[in-house]
């Protein structure tokens, strides 16, 4: 069905404008990204960049302006369970135990009991919250519940999962173990990642791509494939290169934003 | 610099760890003490103001409580209440129960489709903001055209006292939901209307639950209202008819029976709530 080439997300001539109290503002223009299956891809830049705004236009919370952004050649027309989405600030179901919340995707497609039992056991334990299978979400760490909410949208079968920010909110103890074992899950399972960040060190750490997004009005800048080896050496003179490159250019709009 | 947060972080641990804890059971038995000593107190004012006093017109307490032992099981007084107390509280249940539950069933409801359809608040919400200041004691003489004497018109003022609070709070409910909760859904696959029960209600239920509570508590308020409708039985109806045949005695007996029977009630919902809340932590 799906030809070798084509690309699992592609997004054409995207733009955003909002209106506020009657004043137009350009969250983004002229986005143009091809993401192939498989891609870890962050994209990276300021607040006020655009990078959730075109993370929340594939998901299909929102729709784009103008251009178009196509899964798999059809257009993206709202939330569908074949994209997750990881929310900075969780978004569990607080009444409901890790069980039932990752097990919430698969029950609302209708799946049945006994196929939601065994898919909730596997990924519960690929999470290695095993423990905490009947906790509900106020009883956890915030490591805790991001490792729910990446849970929640693997046991749904996602074919993208779509990150915001999600370790922005953790120590910096637990951000990176949790890189670690999102890299881990991903080379496992072959899943494509569309990973939104302000923190260059976090995007060159993770990603096959780094797209350098800049404000105002929000646009792609630059696509930087990252060519180092994994599991990558943060303290190494390749990295800091590549970190030196992207601070440069992230922080040639500063002027700007300031004004 | 150094020394002053130092000395409030000792404060705190003192002021944290310095009473001894207390064994459960004197816990316990230090919040009983405490519940009754108000009413007790009260008791005690009210003898000295009122025992050995022919021409009081408020009745001593020994004389109340001569009275609600004959209401409940008769042999003293031999009268018309004597013996009584269990039908009228039978009926007066079954109203307020009735009509609390009728209050239920269409305020969730109602509260969910306001809360979350745009189109729904636009056309209800002005109607009910209307009609919600008019006391129930002004539907009186509607509720007895429109549904007769009797105990229809009693269930239905009950049903008016009961149904704001819940209806109120169930739409508060709901708009307070977190957007984000939707979106998660959404992404998961619950889309449209099949959140109302998946997000929608268990998102909304501890306010609900307070409008539970404030609704049950109010259908015990308008019970003496609702029960001015003509009919024979009820706490309301005894009261109405004491008062009367000036058997002032009788007046207090109903509003003692009709405070614990709510304050009961209040707690049988209070429990069902802990339950089904134990997930969120202002509750549980």
């Amino acid at each position: 069905m799906a030809e070798p080439s084509l690309p699992i997300l592609d997004i054409r001539n995207v733009a955003k404008t909002f209106t506020v109290q009657g004043r137009t503002i350009t969250a983004l223009k002229g986005a143009d990204l091809a993401v192939r299956r498989g891609e870890f891809i962050c994209l990276l830049g300021a607040s006020g960049c655009g990078k959730s705004t075109l993370l929340r236009i594939v998901a299909g919370f929102e729709a784009a302006t103008s251009g178009e952004a196509l899964m798999w050649g059809n257009p993206i027309v709202g939330p569908d369970p074949s994209r997750g989405m990881v929310f900075q600030d969780y978004g569990l179901f607080p009444w409901l135990t890790v069980r039932d919340n990752i097990g919430f995707g698969p029950k609302s497609r209708g799946r049945p009991a006994p196929e939601i039992r065994d898919t909730v056991a596997r990924y519960i334990d690929l999470v290695g919250l095993g423990a905490f299978a009947d906790a509900h979400p106020h009883q956890l760490s915030g490591g805790m519940k991001q490792r729910v909410a990446i849970a929640r949208v693997l046991a749904n079968e996602a074919e993208v999962v779509l990150m915001d920010e999600p370790f922005g909110a953790l120590d910096a103890m637990t951000r990176e173990r949790l890189q670690d074992e999102l890299l881990d899950l991903w080379s496992r399972t072959g899943l494509t990642v569309l990973f939104v960040t302000h923190a260059i060190e976090e995007a060159i750490f993770l990603a096959d791509r780094v797209v350098v997004m800049s404000p105002s009005p929000g646009r792609i800048d630059a696509v930087h494939t990252i060519d180092l080896a994994r599991r990558r050496d943060v303290s190494s003179p390749a990295f800091n290169d590549v970190r030196r490159m992207l601070s440069a250019q992230l922080h040639s709009h500063h002027g700007r934003v300031a004004a | 610099m150094s020394a002053a947060p130092l000395a409030g972080a000792t404060a705190a641990t003192v002021a944290t760890e310095a009473p001894p804890r207390a064994p459960w059971r004197l816990t316990r038995l230090r919040e009983a003490a405490l519940a009754v000593a108000i009413p007790v107190a009260l008791a005690v004012v009210w003898h000295l103001l009122t025992a050995g006093k022919p021409y009081s017109l408020i009745p001593p307490p020994a004389e109340v409580w001569t009275a609600l032992v004959d209401l409940a099981v008769g042999g003293i007084n031999d009268d018309a209440f004597s013996g009584t107390l269990l039908v009228h509280l039978g009926a007066s249940l079954s109203r307020v129960f009735g009509g609390f539950a009728l209050a239920v069933i269409l305020a969730v409801p109602l509260g969910l489709l306001i809360g979350r359809v745009p189109l729904m608040r636009q056309l209800l919400d002005p109607t009910f903001q209307i009609l919600r200041p008019v006391p129930v004691t002004a539907w009186l003489p509607l509720a007895m055209i429109l549904f007769g004497l009797g105990p229809r018109s009693a269930y239905f003022l009950v049903f008016l006292g009961a149904f704001y609070p819940i209806l109120v709070n169930t739409i508060f409910g709901v708009r307070s939901v977190e957007p984000r909760l939707f979106e998660a859904a959404a992404m998961l696959g619950c889309r449209g209307s099949a959140q109302f029960a998946r997000v929608v209600l268990p998102a909304a239920l501890p306010s609900i639950f307070t409008g539970l509570r404030l609704g049950l508590g109010f259908a015990w308020v308008v019970i003496v209202v609702g029960e001015m409708t003509g009919v024979q039985t009820g706490l309301g109806a005894i009261i109405m008819e004491a008062r009367q045949l000036s058997r002032t005695e009788i007046v207090i007996c109903g509003m003692v029976v009709i405070g614990i029977a709510g304050f009961l009630s209040d707690r049988v919902v209070m429990l069902i709530g802990r339950r089904l809340l134990a997930w969120s932590p202002s509750h549980g």
